[in-house]
């Protein structure tokens, strides 16, 4: 079986500081992979790094294309990379302003992925935009109504549904649940994990937050000082940590 | 004194060529914005700088100059913009469409179509289609190049959602030559047919942006809209007053304190010129 994407020994260094520092693996299609560490271990660079967002200074990102086969997304053309980042590709900012138009209705933002890749009928556009807001669980009735009037669970949702309206098969998630309140984060969790699994997604999904590893990953990353410390499968990792860092990490959660 | 330093139609040599290269540039590429470096010129922005310089950089002795502004040849702006020509150049002036060969307008594309020979000049205060869409400049121009329009597209959604139709009305989008989406200037969008396949050469200049586009002879050019909700050129459901067209973009006027009001024909000349054959409209005294 071909992996979705391959990630090989990608390096990025700002300056003389460390971003992230020969991380490699492999993510198989229907995979959910987490990575975990603390503020400034790296993973956002990383994830940056394998989004596109960032060029790492070395190492390969190769992503199975739909078209071409297994493709690197570093050395490829920035057209051939917006396309991809559009249709196959997702990304769920932390913050749901950096992933949204604050000035453009619901049914606007859900509806700019599909007019990007062609879509050019009013009224398709806009069924899609209802069905994907009732698949996240916002009211049909909001479709109008601006991102600004939403609460912020809602927007999250709202930014989750605009990524997901082109059937992406890879979704890049940057602490998504960070700044929501816990029955929120339940919440989308739930959502979350219901669509991974229906859609048949993959995903790789930064936090610093245990809890949302355990529920939505099969496989589980921890980074310290930009570099992979230890890897393998979530309940593993969590229940049996060995590297020291990893067991410092698992008992600092608080237990209510 | 040099036989440098007088030099036809105001603008010094050198920044006659650098915006003739830019005009040259902006024809061979249509649509594309070109950057040239706007001067200072004695008026205000937003009053033309940029159809200005154009104007000054393709008129020559023998040209015959109008301007227009609304469609009208009689308001301050055209007014100024003529007399302006006519000192500096002393050109000749006009203000029938048929026997200029450089118009410069606001707002407008005359009634009469255009012919071979005769060039458009448009004054562009915003040359940026996307520019309230997406305020950055580097992104913008990284989506014209790569050819990413799907926000003009959002725009128009917006516009249906809200009020059940495409409500822009004026400097609607276009898709020049299935490349550009350029920006027509704030024409009203009953003018955008007026573009495509036209035999007069239309430049584009905006002066506080620093821009200049263009359209050379029988370009295709195609208003952007949805599969079910097409584009429409529209116009108010009336007939000029004065000269009974009724295939004319119309002015509406307000002439008494009692709600009283009348449409006319926008492009003066062309209503004149109708008045002169001998039609008339319902108010005309």
């Amino acid at each position: 079986m071909t992996p979705l994407l391959s990630v090989q020994g990608v390096t990025k260094h700002y300056g003389s500081y460390i971003g992230c520092a020969d991380v490699s693996f492999d993510l198989y299609p229907g995979e959910v992979m987490g990575i975990v560490g603390e503020s400034g271990s790296g993973k956002s660079t990383l994830l940056n790094c394998m989004a596109g967002h960032l060029a790492p200074d070395v190492g390969e990102v190769v992503f199975d294309t739909r078209m071409d086969g297994p493709r690197d997304t570093v050395t490829m053309s920035e057209p051939e990379r917006r396309m991809l980042s559009r249709t196959d590709w997702a990304f769920v900012h932390q913050h749901a302003r950096d992933g949204l138009r604050m000035g453009v209705s619901a049914g606007g933002n859900v509806g700019e992925r599909l007019m990007a890749v062609g879509e050019r009928h009013y009224g398709d556009i806009r069924d899609q935009a209802i069905d994907w807001l009732e698949r996240v669980e916002i009211d049909a009735t909001r479709v109008d109504d601006r991102p600004t009037t939403f609460s912020g669970g809602m927007q999250q949702r709202l930014q989750i549904a605009r990524n997901l309206v082109t059937g992406p098969r890879l979704v890049f998630m940057d602490e998504p649940t960070g700044g929501l309140d816990v029955s929120v984060q339940a919440r989308l969790l739930d959502l979350l994990r219901g669509l991974v699994r229906d859609m048949g997604l993959s995903a790789i999904i930064v936090t610093h937050d245990l809890a949302v590893v355990r529920l939505l990953a099969d496989r589980l990353m921890v980074m310290k000082s930009g570099r992979v410390i230890e890897a393998g499968l979530t309940d593993q990792v969590l229940d049996d940590p060995q590297h020291a860092y990893s067991q410092l990490l698992v008992s600092s959660v608080l237990q209510v | 004194m040099t036989d440098q330093s007088y030099n036809f139609a105001y603008l010094d040599e050198q920044t006659k060529r650098m915006i003739r290269r830019a005009i040259l540039k902006g024809l061979a590429i249509p649509g594309y914005q070109v950057p040239f470096a706007s001067r200072e010129m004695p008026m205000p922005y937003g009053w033309g700088t940029g159809g200005v310089q154009v104007s000054a950089a393709v008129l020559t002795p023998e040209d015959c100059f109008k301007v227009i502004d609304q469609g009208a040849d009689d308001t301050t702006n055209a007014v100024s913009i003529r007399t302006f020509f006519e000192r500096t150049a002393r050109v000749e002036t006009t203000t029938a469409t048929a026997e200029a060969s450089v118009i410069q307008t606001r707002h407008r594309i005359p009634e009469e179509p255009l012919s071979k020979g005769q060039i458009v000049v448009y004054q562009v205060p915003i040359p940026e289609p996307l520019r309230f869409l997406e305020p950055r400049e580097s992104e913008t121009r990284k989506m014209h190049s790569l050819e990413e329009y799907g926000l003009m597209h959002v725009k128009l959604y917006e516009d249906i959602s809200r009020h059940g139709h495409i409500a822009t009305s004026y400097a609607y989008p276009v898709r020049v030559e299935g490349r550009y989406v350029m920006d027509p200037s704030p024409i009203p969008k009953f003018d955008n047919p007026k573009l495509g396949d036209m035999a007069a050469i239309q430049l584009f200049g905006a002066g506080r942006e620093q821009r200049i586009y263009a359209l050379p002879p029988y370009t295709q050019v195609v208003s952007l809209d949805f599969e079910d909700h097409p584009f429409e050129a529209s116009k108010a459901a009336h007939c000029c007053g004065l000269c009974g067209a009724q295939d004319s973009y119309l002015d509406e006027v307000i002439i008494d304190d009692a709600g009283g009001r009348m449409f006319v024909c926008s492009d003066t000349d062309y209503c004149e010129a109708r008045r002169a054959a001998g039609h008339k409209g319902k108010d005309a005294a």
